[in-house]
């Protein structure tokens, strides 16, 4: 049986009157890539929010049920958010460097959480930006301004950004759909690397992505959780006749 | 299809006999498109053609004294054919500066509350509150400041700094009255916070909200966000805002003419009376215009006025559209 990292327990989510996601409960193994797969609108970028409590920087959002990381609930209130944000990153759809040089993106992090590194950023930096595969083409120009960088490499600083904070789960929303195909390819590379030391929660909407990147997969159907487990048996055998006609192209 | 242009129908409505004259609605669409055009030139014209006027009748003045001269001399004695302007400009600029002192901070403070801050249903109660405040008609400023603020600056600012920081010539109160720059300034500050607080808060919160939970998410708080990403995102139009408030201040006239003292000296401290430029036309125009050369010497004060208050605007708006036009790509 597989470690759980995050479970999910009984969530539902109101936007104002209506409801996003309904009771939803699943589990999302240590490690590895877990897809979030559905069609638009099903739900599945907030419930994605939901787990680094980004969702309640929205208006009119209400919640309950709880997300357990390792078993604690990341919802109760002694809880520091900023704590739960750091162990858990995001990779959003679309790349927003933060308005200053490419050194200071990766380096924002650990300078916001104190983390001084001894006084070697540098190589911290560094490090970060090898392991989002962006190093070699910004060496030599890390003064620069992060917004002079093409939509993919910003993508990759972003990834640098993220890791550089040393989160134990990653989550990755639609994490490819504002990039040109290699641009994507490299990013899912990236993240194929990654799955062996975190945890990795993708959302896409694309199934091809899912086939090639996911080795858990959580079916969302209009806000409600129709099928997961483990990538073979919900690809090849689903149980549920939404499931098999979602991907058969019938529905979504 | 209707070909005529003009008709002229006669009709019976309600007992009474009408002639009603229709115009074929083409014709009716090219005249409304001049007229209003006609109309929109004639607005925009009117800046510089009050610039141009401002101009001409200033040029007696200057045909009397340099520019240079103008400008820097301290000595103002109409009669004498002395027109020194040195005092009222810097009387403007120590008031002004004053008041953007003690408006900056709290204002920007406002701005990022609401935008970050306050839950939408508290936006949505305190901005018109607050926009409410760049309504009230400036002389209702000038009575609050004359009933208000000059007594506390007497009674309790000038006693006080006086006392614990009188060593500082800045702070030295030889002025008994409380009218004065601090009292110009304190009304002042008040009436540019909805200006700025209204600008800044517009420009802070069209930062993208992509931008805030790319901080957010790496478990930055709030604070951390606003100060780091937010607000360096949105640096050129918070600067603008500052600048549109200090261009409301630097041509107020009512408020600042009421509480300001009206002398025509250099001031030393922020307690001594001044003279600023717009009191100045306001109080002195119309009177003793048999003076050679007074009319000249006012208008050339008006054309001061008009050309930095032109000049701050133009800045900060070009800095606004073209913030705007970028958020729109």
């Amino acid at each position: 049986m597989l470690e759980t990292h995050i479970r999910i327990q009984d969530l539902n989510v109101w936007y104002g009157s209506h409801q996003a996601l309904k009771g939803i409960t699943a589990d999302i193994p240590a490690r590895g890539i877990t897809a979030i797969i559905g069609p638009s609108g099903c739900g599945k970028s907030t419930l994605l929010k939901s787990l680094n409590r980004l969702l309640e920087e929205m208006d009119e959002v209400r919640m309950t049920g709880q997300i357990l990381l390792n078993g604690e609930d990341i919802y109760r209130p002694d809880v520091d958010v900023t704590e739960v944000r750091t162990r858990i990153g995001l990779l959003a759809p679309k790349p927003f460097p933060l308005p200053m040089s490419i050194y200071e993106n990766v380096a924002y992090g650990p300078r916001i959480h104190n983390r001084r590194n001894g006084g070697h950023m540098a190589p911290l930096v560094e490090r970060h930006l090898l392991e989002a595969g962006l190093w070699e083409e910004v060496r030599d120009r890390l003064q620069a301004p992060a917004s002079r960088l093409s939509t993919g490499q910003k993508q990759r600083l972003c990834l640098a950004r993220a890791l550089a904070v040393e989160p134990e789960v990653l989550l990755c929303d639609e994490p490819t759909s504002a990039l040109d195909p290699i641009s994507a390819q490299r990013i899912e590379a990236q993240l194929r690397d990654l799955k062996a030391r975190m945890t990795i929660v993708v959302v896409t909407h694309l199934l091809r992505q899912a086939h090639r990147l996911a080795d858990h997969v959580i079916f969302l159907w209009l806000g409600e959780l129709v099928e997961s487990g483990p990538a073979a048996q919900v690809f090849n055998a689903p149980s549920d006749e939404r499931t098999r006609a979602y991907l058969a192209g019938d529905i979504g | 299809m209707e070909k005529t242009l003009v008709s002229i129908r006669f009709g019976q409505r309600g007992g009474f006999w009408n002639v009603s004259l229709s115009l074929n609605r083409g014709l009716k669409d090219r005249l409304t498109g001049h007229m209003t055009s006609v109309l929109t030139l004639g607005a925009a014209l009117l800046v510089p053609l009050m610039g141009l006027a401002l101009f001409l009748r200033a040029r007696p003045i200057l045909a009397i004294s340099p520019v240079k001269e103008l400008l820097l001399s301290t000595t103002w004695h109409p009669l004498e054919g002395a027109f020194g302007f040195y005092p009222f400009i810097v009387g403007t600029l120590w008031v002004t500066t004053v008041a953007m002192i003690i408006a900056v901070p709290p204002s920007l403070l406002t701005a990022v509350y609401l935008s970050e801050y306050a839950p939408s249903r508290v936006r949505a109660l305190a901005k018109p509150l607050i926009d409410l405040l760049a309504g009230i008609p400036s002389v209702v400023y000038g009575v609050w400041g004359m009933l208000t603020v000059v007594p506390f600056v007497e009674k309790a600012v000038a006693p006080t700094l006086n006392r614990w920081l009188g060593f500082i010539p800045l702070f030295r109160a030889d002025n008994p009255t409380g009218y004065g720059v601090l009292a110009g300034g304190l009304v002042l500050a008040v009436m540019v916070f909805p200006i700025i607080i209204a600008v800044a808060e517009e420009v802070i919160r069209a930062a993208p909200q992509g931008l805030r939970e790319a901080s957010l998410a790496l478990g930055a708080t709030r604070w951390q966000t606003v100060k780091h990403v937010v607000l360096r995102q949105t640096m050129p139009g918070v600067t603008a805002a500052v600048v549109l408030g200090f261009s409301r201040a630097f041509g107020e006239t009512m408020a600042v003419l009421m509480v300001v003292g009206n002398v025509p000296r250099v001031p030393r401290s922020i307690f001594d009376p001044a003279y600023p430029l717009t009191a100045l036309i306001a109080n002195n125009y119309g009177e003793m215009l048999s003076i050679p050369s007074y009319d000249a010497a006012l208008l050339g004060a008006a054309l001061i006025l008009l050309l930095v208050v032109l000049a701050f605007n133009t800045a900060s708006r070009l800095v606004l559209v073209r913030l705007v036009r970028n958020e729109s790509e």
